[in-house]
């Protein structure tokens, strides 16, 4: 899923500074999971924000809205009616979501609440962790399930750096070398010989060098 | 202008674990000890219950001063939640600070069911504590002026 975290209650105020009436908005999907932008955190908030305002004697109205997922034009249409009242909106949702909105409703300025941090996954309540870095072309298939791409500091492909020691990364003694992981997991499964595969350049066309990414599917299109 | 201390009556959330804090209050009451009026007793199966949003809903709704009070450590019914209701509290303190909200405010204690003079004591001196700062901001909406 996608992990977010909220941005300082400063940066928020900053943004939302002269507006009198502002949405907030809650995405029901990635970032509810990772606690960070789900409903519960929207009513937090909000709360905090009416709080803030009062405090500074600013008038300031907060409407809150939780929608299933904010990167679905389908699922954005059921804040129209909320938006129409408001001089601004306020995403909690990851960058798509911000964006999904923005453009949704062209008629407001559409703010982040969080920043979006990676793909990743949750490794114990309260932990998330990167796993993948959307790079178009997995190979995972080679590396025993784990993502040099992702999870080596420098993803590299070829094997560990120099500044791999005792299983761990040079950059901090808590990150695992992903090139122990994979050398120790590809050993355990006996497929070391998968890292003797001379295998050909990766092609990174597919990832951010291309420009903004697109995906079509014919078959599925109406 | 602030209040006049002795006429400021705060008040006060307290959040009582049912396991304890509650049954101290409860005994307080039935031992005729006296404490702070203005203290609103909310019964949780487990200080671990109360959420950040709880905590940042009671100051909202007007409360002066929010006290947790939890199982004495190791001692939880739910194993953890003591320690749960500190993590929570400590996060929260960090929001109240952003909002300009003072962290006298908020505090956590932890006391078992049969200390009911501590909880007398715990609630008196909170109630000095936030005298001593007077009304909420928030409840002024002076701050910053």
């Amino acid at each position: 899923m996608i992990i977010g975290e909220r941005k300082s209650l400063e940066e928020i105020r900053k943004m939302i500074g002269g507006y009198k009436r502002v949405l907030v908005v809650g995405c029901g999907t990635c970032v509810t999971v990772c606690l960070a932008g789900g409903e519960k955190e929207v009513a937090t908030l909000s709360s905090a924000l009416r709080m803030a305002a009062k405090k500074d004697g600013d008038g300031l109205e907060i409407s809150e809205a939780t929608i299933e997922r904010q990167c679905d034009i389908e699922f954005i249409e059921e804040l129209r009616e909320k938006v129409e009242q408001v001089d601004a909106a306020l995403s909690m949702g990851c960058g798509a979501g911000v964006q999904t909105i923005a453009e949704t409703f062209s008629e407001i300025p559409v703010y982040p609440a969080l920043n979006t941090r990676f793909i990743g996954r949750t490794e114990e309540q309260g932990v998330w962790t990167e796993r993948c870095a959307a790079c178009g072309d997995c190979i995972l298939h080679v590396t025993g399930g784990i993502c040099p791409i992702a999870r080596c500091s420098k993803s590299l492909l070829n094997g560990p750096c120099g500044g791999s020691k005792d299983g761990k990364c040079e950059i901090n003694p808590d990150v695992a070398c992903a090139w122990q992981l994979i050398y120790d997991r590809l050993k355990a499964l006996d497929q070391l010989d998968k890292l003797e595969e001379i295998v050909p350049v990766k092609d990174w066309s597919v990832s951010r060098d291309g420009g903004p990414r697109k995906l079509i599917r014919e078959d599925v299109r109406l | 202008m602030p209040e006049d201390k002795n006429r400021f009556s705060p008040k006060i959330a307290a959040f009582c674990c049912f396991h304890s804090a509650y049954l101290a209050a409860d005994s307080a009451g039935a031992m005729r000890k006296s404490y702070s009026d203005g203290v609103y007793i909310i019964r949780v199966p487990c200080a671990g219950k109360v959420e950040g949003l709880h905590i940042l809903q009671a100051f909202e709704k007007g409360a002066d001063g929010v006290l947790i009070l939890a199982c004495p450590q190791e001692s939880c019914h739910y194993i953890s939640g003591n320690i749960r209701a500190k993590k929570r509290v400590d996060y929260i303190l960090r929001f109240l600070e952003e909002i300009g909200i003072e962290p006298e405010r908020l505090k956590l204690f932890n006391l078992a069911s049969n200390q009911a003079p501590r909880f007398v004591q715990v609630v008196n001196e909170m109630a000095e504590r936030i005298k001593d700062l007077g009304p909420s901001p928030i409840k002024a909406g002076v701050i910053g002026r």
